[in-house]
């Protein structure tokens, strides 16, 4: 894990040790080690693995030892625990993590071509009213998602479209957050006199943007993909109002029914737990491999240091 | 599979389009039709000009569709629902025996005075104040160590502590839920094993406690990462000359970095107060396991119970338009105070 995450450090720390002398000049005590502060630290991520890697341990355990042993002792039954997982109500776990995939991965595509649009048209234009809709827009983040669920449900159900794919999808592209990532992303990345240039060589807008702007905005563009990606795929609400048919529900609203269920029935905590690794596992690993060419930084609307 | 994607260019057509060619060839013809424009810095360039007119509106149609299709409408209608209630005629049998006839604000007088959303009120205010200074004031610790360069383990650290970012809340839930059942918890067996008392951590006051938890495991990594991100653009410069002038570390931190990246943490306090008049997803989850969270213990799960488990959308719509408001009134409330801060800090 240290080795892997080493990259991103040391940008900071290569130029503030290297190219400016005062910083390479620095008294020596900044090199040595503060053991408490950096003890604080580690005990912080320990805190955010713990649950992580007591679910790893758990899934591990038949139903009979998760109640038996001590908690972070591994058990031998992990490939049991996936077999029953698997075959539980003919494999509907899996149906319900592709629905996630599904929700999630078209969902965020979706939600990143609308961004990125907006964005850039309120970042490059001037026109009439640009302030008057980035702000509509905005208030968007302060709504309750339930004030906005109850009668999108209620909408949904005139127009003949609950418990269907789209009443989960549709709802979800347009990310207010995503909006104005994009613009603050397209208004920092895309110099105006390269929109001048091409227009001057008598490109079109759409092909100024699709050539130009969509290049030049793409680490911001990847960011709300994953913001849109992770919010979906973390969605219950919406979903869960949405869908009666467990054939279409995404991970979360499953895990939750089958929690339901196995409240009643300890034999289903098993399930339950393996399903819960299972279904975080993917998002880990998309963290893992991205964080090497992308920043965490860039989540919260940084684009220059 | 493909039935979403056909779907998703019906809502688009569907909708009444202010320009007649969204198609990418035509889209500079659209200029003709443009509403008149005043002569904007970004398009002087002669050839540009009238193009760029209705170019922004057309990027912007697909947003702007989406927002009045998902945001507006919906807003709409449940105002529209607050102020009515359903009227039955003599015996409610037959056609027409059920009528939506206007109701004032009768649901919002019900709303307001049910104790339920009372009670419900007062127990997130009491969980606000605890997971967002808690989580706020981690977030801010653990930034500044990450900012710090004698602090070691910091790239393993920040990406351990910005994980549970990626979990959703429905499964950290369970899982905390599950770290919480004195059966399967490591920690009770660390109890028992050393004769202590076990706390019933899903009931009662400990409940606030062991809720508060779970959102401060999953939102102090994203915190930490906004606060981060501002600490690293500050100037180095400022750090070097109060190094040289013999401040600490810990003087630095407190009166240097904290006061210059207030801005993010204003940012950090309103998402975090924002979330905490919604949470649904926890509690709701946690709920299997316990017999101590009532179906309305927060607003969001009353309005939730009324509309879907009671059956009674009018008053559920009231219920969600005041939450909605005093989202509004407190988000206002918290930027007013937030400008007035920094203006006077401006002036001294």
């Amino acid at each position: 894990m240290s080795g892997l995450a080493s990259p991103p450090q040391v940008r900071k720390a290569a130029p503030a040790a290297g190219t400016t002398p005062g910083a390479s000049q620095g008294p020596p005590p900044t090199r040595r080690v503060a053991l408490l502060p950096t003890a604080a630290l580690v005990l912080g991520a320990l805190y955010c693995l713990l649950p992580i890697a007591w679910v790893l341990v758990a899934s591990t355990k038949s139903g009979a030892d998760l109640f038996s042993t001590f908690t972070f002792l591994p058990g031998d039954g992990f490939g049991d625990n996936l077999a029953d997982l698997s075959a539980y109500r003919d494999g509907i776990y899996w149906r319900w993590m592709a629905n996630s995939v599904f929700y999630a991965g078209l969902g965020a595509v979706l939600s990143t071509v609308v961004s990125a649009l907006a964005g850039y048209a309120l970042a490059v234009y001037r026109f009439r009213g640009r302030e008057a809709f980035f702000d509509t827009i905005l208030t968007g983040v302060l709504m309750p998602p339930v004030i906005l669920a109850i009668p999108q449900y209620l909408l949904m159900a005139e127009a003949g479209m609950t418990d269907t794919y789209l009443s989960v999808l549709l709802p979800l592209i347009l990310s207010p957050y995503g909006v104005y990532l994009g613009r603050i992303y397209a208004e920092a990345a895309i110099p105006m006199e390269l929109v001048e240039a091409g227009r001057m060589d008598g490109a079109g807008e759409l092909r100024i943007f699709l050539r130009i702007a969509v290049p030049m905005m793409s680490p911001g563009l990847v960011t709300i993909f994953l913001f849109q990606f992770v919010a979906i795929w973390n969605n219950f609400l919406l979903p869960f109002i949405m869908l009666g048919d467990d054939e279409r529900f995404p991970m979360t609203v499953g895990l939750f029914t089958l929690l339901k269920q196995g409240a009643g029935q300890p034999a289903l905590y098993t399930l339950v737990i393996t399903g819960a690794l299972l279904a975080i596992v993917p998002l880990i690993a998309l963290f893992f491999v991205i964080q090497r060419f992308w920043s965490l930084d860039l989540l919260s609307g940084a684009v220059k240091s | 599979m493909t039935q979403p994607t056909t779907g998703v260019h019906r809502s688009y057509g569907a909708e009444p389009a202010p320009y007649d060619h969204p198609s990418p060839t035509t889209a500079h013809e659209g200029a003709r039709s443009a509403p008149p424009n005043s002569p904007s810095p970004a398009a002087t360039s002669t050839a540009g000009v009238k193009r760029a007119r209705s170019a922004p509106y057309l990027f912007l149609l697909p947003a702007a569709v989406l927002f009045a299709l998902f945001f507006a409408l919906p807003i709409g209608y449940a105002i529209w629902l607050s102020f009515h209630k359903i009227e039955v005629k003599g015996l409610g049998l037959g056609k027409g025996a059920r009528s939506e006839v206007w109701a004032g604000l009768e649901n919002y007088t019900a709303a307001l005075g049910d104790s339920e959303l009372g009670a419900s009120a007062l127990r997130i205010a009491g969980y606000g104040m605890i997971v967002v200074p808690v989580m706020l004031g981690l977030a801010l610790l653990f930034a500044l160590l990450l900012d710090s360069e004698r602090v070691r383990a910091r790239s393993f650290s920040r990406l351990a502590i910005f994980l549970p970012y990626a979990v959703p809340g429905v499964i950290a839930a369970l899982m905390w839920g599950f770290l919480y059942l004195p059966d399967v918890s490591p920690f009770f067996y660390l109890l028992d094993a050393f004769g202590l008392p076990q706390p019933d951590l899903m009931d009662g006051g400990p409940l606030y406690l062991a809720m508060s938890n779970i959102a401060v495991w999953g939102g102090t990594g994203f915190n930490m990462i906004v606060i981060y991100t501002s600490l690293r653009s500050l100037p180095a410069e400022v750090f070097e000359a109060a190094r040289l002038d013999g401040c600490s570390q810990l003087q630095i931190a407190l009166r240097i970095k904290i006061p210059m990246v207030a801005p993010s943490l204003v940012l950090t306090f309103f998402f975090s107060v924002i979330a905490t008049l919604q949470v649904f997803n926890e509690p709701t989850t946690l709920r299997p396991l316990t017999n101590g969270i009532p179906t309305t213990w927060s607003p969001l799960m009353k309005v939730y119970n009324d509309a879907f488990t009671g059956g009674n959308i009018h008053a559920a719509s009231a219920t969600a338009v005041v939450l909605a408001l005093a989202t509004f009134l407190l988000s206002f409330g918290l930027l007013k105070a937030s400008n007035r801060r920094t203006k006077q800090g401006a002036t001294r």
